[in-house]
This record gives structure tokens, sequence and C-alpha cells, in this order.
């Protein structure tokens, strides 16, 4: 059992209500620095609901979260950009700006992090070919399939190289050869020292990765 | 980064032509009402200035003051505080005077004997007492002093005038506080269209990490632009409505009789600075209240 200083993020008694509705029920978790995890459960299990506690996507009703050593129950608003540039979040709607172009989508992350413009332009290139879009680097989302708005929200999520990345489904409207590609992507992220989260149940693609597995339902833990 | 910034704005602002067209025309209007009101403020003033710098005071003399009291009166006068000079001017030439100003009537001067009109001095001021308030103290000092029967001087028109002004004045600071208020608001509320247009990608670039004075920054230059081409399109109005009147004016009256300028440079540049100035903060306004939900 490692320490718990090592823990990158850390969950204690998570609550989180919808209403009357506990959309995640007493969550105690511990995610160690360059882990690659699985979340996974049924539809409605509280995976993504999980997630956005994560990225300050929604508070929590109770108990405490702590990543890198920020306390995410006391933090104020004003720090949620610090936070979520730490992470690269792959959504589960994927979440892409419909009237900005495949590359402005992508290239915005490093924009607002005052990159320069060249270094910009090489990075996000690189990106989008390795996801296999560059060709439509022009295109606009709502012109693109759902599994290519799916690996267009993959490059943005790790176009920054953040910490830690928090994918939603992030092979649900992919092929076979496409999910392989994304999974790829995420090993090799996870290879250069990213903590990977990732929400799925997709259970060939938790097969074949050797990561941690939790497994919820109805808001609990039910299985490590 | 910055060129980038420019054009994006530039590029957002063509994509809603018509709300910016309205804003654009709604700044110029402003602009053009206040800065007519600094054109014919600073004209008046200075109009009033020329004529003020004619300011004298005539001092006329009891019928009984000797040569020798004259001259002591004289040396009094040009003691006084803001008296640049005290010129005498006798009955005679004050006679003189009013017949070349009556031209053809002066044969009604003739029947006049003897002569009715007294002795006098014309009082000039210094150049830096030229004011009514200097004037009238000044006028005041004078009958106090020996052998003066009666001291005359351009009170009254100058006076009124100054009050017009003055009074003027006071309604253009009040249209003007009133339109730089209904401009602050109209680009507010272009900037809250704007807001409300692009809620999602708002949302969206806040979620990627993106900081609110990332997200702000395209809305500010944005009211920059709009501030600036209002102020340029008001101000080359109210040139061009300047150029109008003003050669009609010359070919009508002479023109030394009402010479009117344009606003100085500095003056327009100003206008048009303040003009940016209330695209910035017509953008704070919605900005501030549409992020902090
Ligand atoms: N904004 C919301 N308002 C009310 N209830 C919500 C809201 N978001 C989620 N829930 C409820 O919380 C529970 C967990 O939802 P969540 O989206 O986390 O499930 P999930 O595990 O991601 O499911 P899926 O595999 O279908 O994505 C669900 O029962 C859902 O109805
Ligand atoms: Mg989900």
């Amino acid at each position: 059992m490692k320490c718990h200083d090592d823990a990158l993020i850390r969950l204690f008694h998570v609550y989180k209500r919808y209403g009357a509705k506990n959309a995640l029920f007493d969550i105690s978790l511990d995610i160690f620095k360059n882990e690659f995890l699985f979340l996974t459960g049924p539809s409605g299990a509280g995976k993504s609901t999980l997630l956005k506690l994560l990225y300050l996507g929604e508070s929590l009703s109770e108990g405490q979260i702590l990543i890198d050593r920020m306390n995410l129950a006391r933090v104020s608003r004003k720090r949620a950009p610090e936070l979520r540039r730490k992470l690269g979040i792959i959504f589960q709607d994927y979440k892409l700006i419909p009237t900005k172009t495949v590359y402005e989508n992508v290239s915005l992350v490093l924009e607002a992090r005052g990159m320069s413009h060249k270094f910009i332009q090489k990075k996000v290139h690189s990106v989008l070919r390795t996801v296999g879009m560059e060709k439509r680097k022009k295109s606009f989302p709502p012109g693109l399939s759902g599994g290519e708005q799916q690996k267009v929200a993959v490059a943005r999520a790790v176009v920054g190289e953040p910490k830690i990345i928090l994918a939603d489904e992030p092979t649900g409207s992919l092929d076979a050869d496409s999910a392989g590609t994304i999974f790829d992507l995420l090993t090799n992220i996870h290879a250069r020292g990213a903590t990977v989260l990732v929400a799925t149940h997709d259970a060939e693609l938790i097969r074949s990765a050797k990561g941690r597995v939790i497994q919820l339902k109805e808001g609990k833990v039910v299985a490590e | 980064m910055k060129s980038l910034l420019f054009k994006r704005a530039l590029q957002d602002i063509l994509n809603n032509r018509f709300l910016n067209t309205v804003t654009v025309i709604t700044i110029a209007l402003s602009v053009l009402i206040v800065s007519s009101f600094a054109l014919f403020f600073t004209n008046a003033n200075e109009l009033l200035d020329t004529w003020k710098k004619g300011i004298r005071a005539l001092v006329y003399l009891n019928p009984e003051t000797t040569d020798a009291n004259r001259l002591d009166l004289k040396y009094n006068i040009q003691k006084l505080n803001g008296v640049s000079e005290a010129r005498f001017i006798s009955r005679k030439e004050a006679l003189a005077q009013m017949k070349v100003q009556m031209g053809r009537q002066s044969s009604l001067l003739e029947s006049l004997k003897p002569n009715p009109l007294p002795d006098a001095f014309e009082v000039r001021l210094s150049p830096d007492s030229q004011t009514m308030a200097a004037i009238e103290k000044l006028s005041k000092a004078i009958e106090l002093l020996p052998h003066v029967d009666e001291v005359e001087y351009g009170r009254q028109w100058i006076g009124k005038f100054t009050n017009i002004i003055n009074m003027l004045r006071f309604v253009g600071y009040a249209m003007g506080g009133l339109f730089l208020v209904a401009t602050l608001f109209i680009v507010a509320n272009t900037v809250r269209l704007l807001l409300y247009s692009r809620q999602e990608e708002i949302a969206i670039m806040r979620l990627v990490g993106t900081t609110d004075r990332f997200i702000k920054m395209p809305f500010y230059i944005q009211g920059v632009i709009l501030g600036a081409l209002g102020g340029i399109i008001g101000m080359s109005g109210l040139y061009f409505a300047f150029w109008f009147v003003s050669e009609k004016f010359h070919r009508g009256l002479s023109a030394e009789l009402l010479d009117i300028h344009f606003l100085p440079l500095d003056v327009t540049a100003g206008i048009i600075v303040g003009s940016m100035i209330i695209g910035w903060i017509g953008c704070y306004l919605s900005l501030k209240q549409f992020l902090k939900a």
C-alpha cells in the first residue's frame, strides 16, 4: 500500500446529490501519480458525475476532494482555470465549439496558456495528425461524424500535455480501429508520466489495458 | 498574437454586422452631438475673448476740472492695478470723432453749440485683467477719484452674452452627460447580446481552462474598435457639417466678423479616445455582470 501523501487525487467520503437523488454516495478513493485508472459501471452509475466533480463542473454536496494539494470543497471559483489547466478533459458529449474550426478548437487550449504562435501551429498539427484529423482541420464540428468529433475532443484534451487526463467514454463513438488509435494515444501520454482516468463501459478496452479498475453502481464503489 | 487578436475581433464584428453597425451609428451620433456643443463653445469663447480684448472704460470728467487736476487724475488712474493706459480725449476730439462716425448726419451736430460733450479719459486694461470682474472693480475705484463725473464701460451686453454662454454651457454639460450614459448603455447592451450569442462557446472555453481575462479580451478589443469607429465617423460628420456651414458663412458675411474654427486636433483626438474609452467601459459593465454567473 502506498503512502497517502503520494495520492495525486484524493476523494474522502464524497457525496453528490441531485435533489433527493444520490448520484454519488460516500466515495473514498486515492488515485496515485501516473496511475492508469478505469471507472466502470452501468449507465447512471455516476461515472460522469465523479469526473465532473474533479474538474469543478459540479460542486460536491459533502466530503472532500484534493487534487494536487488543491481542496476542491473550499477552493474559490476563481481558481478553476488553474485546476483545469492541469487537466485534459474528454467530455462524454465532446463539448466542441461549433463556431470554431477543428484547428481552432484544439489551438484554443494552447493560446489560453499564452504559447507562441509557431509552437501552437506545430503542436496542433502534430496532435491532429496523431488522431487522424489533420485533413479536417478547417471543418466545423457540426459537419463531422460523432467519431470524428470524438477524435477532435481527444486531440484537444492531450494537446496541452496535462498532468491528469479525465476521459469520459473516449472511445464511445469509435470503430475498433479508431478506438485502438485513441487508446494508444492515452497509453502514450501515460507512459510520459500523466495520470489517466477513463470512465467507460467498454469491457474490451478494460481487458486490453493493465490499469486499476473501479466499479461503480448506483453511486457507490462496488468493486476494486 | 496581438495582431491575431485584432483580426479576430474584426472578424467578430463582421459576423454580427447588423448589431455592430447600429452600435457604431449610435456612438457616432452621440459623438456628433456632444462634439458640436464643444465646437460651439470653443468658438463662442474665442469670440468672447476677442471682444473682451476691446474692453475699455470711459471716464468722464467734471466740467470744472483744471489742467493740473487732469494731470493728477491721469497719474492716479494709471497707478491703479490692472490699468495699462489712460488716454485723454478732449471734448473737441470727442466731437470730431462723433462727426466722423455719424458721417452724413454729422450736420446735426453743427447746431450743437456749445459742445455738449465732456472731456474724458479712455482707460485700457492690461491683458491679465480683461475680465468683467476686473473692469467692474476698476470702474468703482475710478469713480471715487476726485473730478470724475461718471465711468462707463460695455458691461451690459458683454455681461449678458457671457451669461447666455454660461447657461448654454450648462445645457451642454447636461446633454453631454446624458449622451454619455445613453452611449454606455447601448454599447453595454450590444456586448451583452454578443455574450448571449456566444454563451456555449464561453462555457466550453472555461471548461478547458481559459481564464476570464482571456475570454474578455476579444470583447474589449471589439468594444474599443466600435468606440473608435463611432468616434471617427462622428467627428468626420461634424467636420463635414462645419465645412458646409462655414462655406456658406464666408460667402454671406465678411470673414473677419465671424472667424470660426474647427476643434483643435488634440480635442478631436481626445473625443475619439473618449469614445474608445466608452466602448471599453460598456464592455466592462456587461462582462462583469455576465461572467459572474
Ligand atoms: N444535472 C443532473 N441533474 C439531475 N440528475 C443528474 C444530473 N446529472 C446526473 N444526474 C443523475 O446522476 C446519476 C449519475 O449520472 P452519470 O451521468 O454520472 O452516470 P454515468 O455513470 O456517467 O452514466 P453513463 O454511462 O450513461 O454515462 C444518473 O442517475 C443521473 O440521472
Ligand atoms: Mg457518463
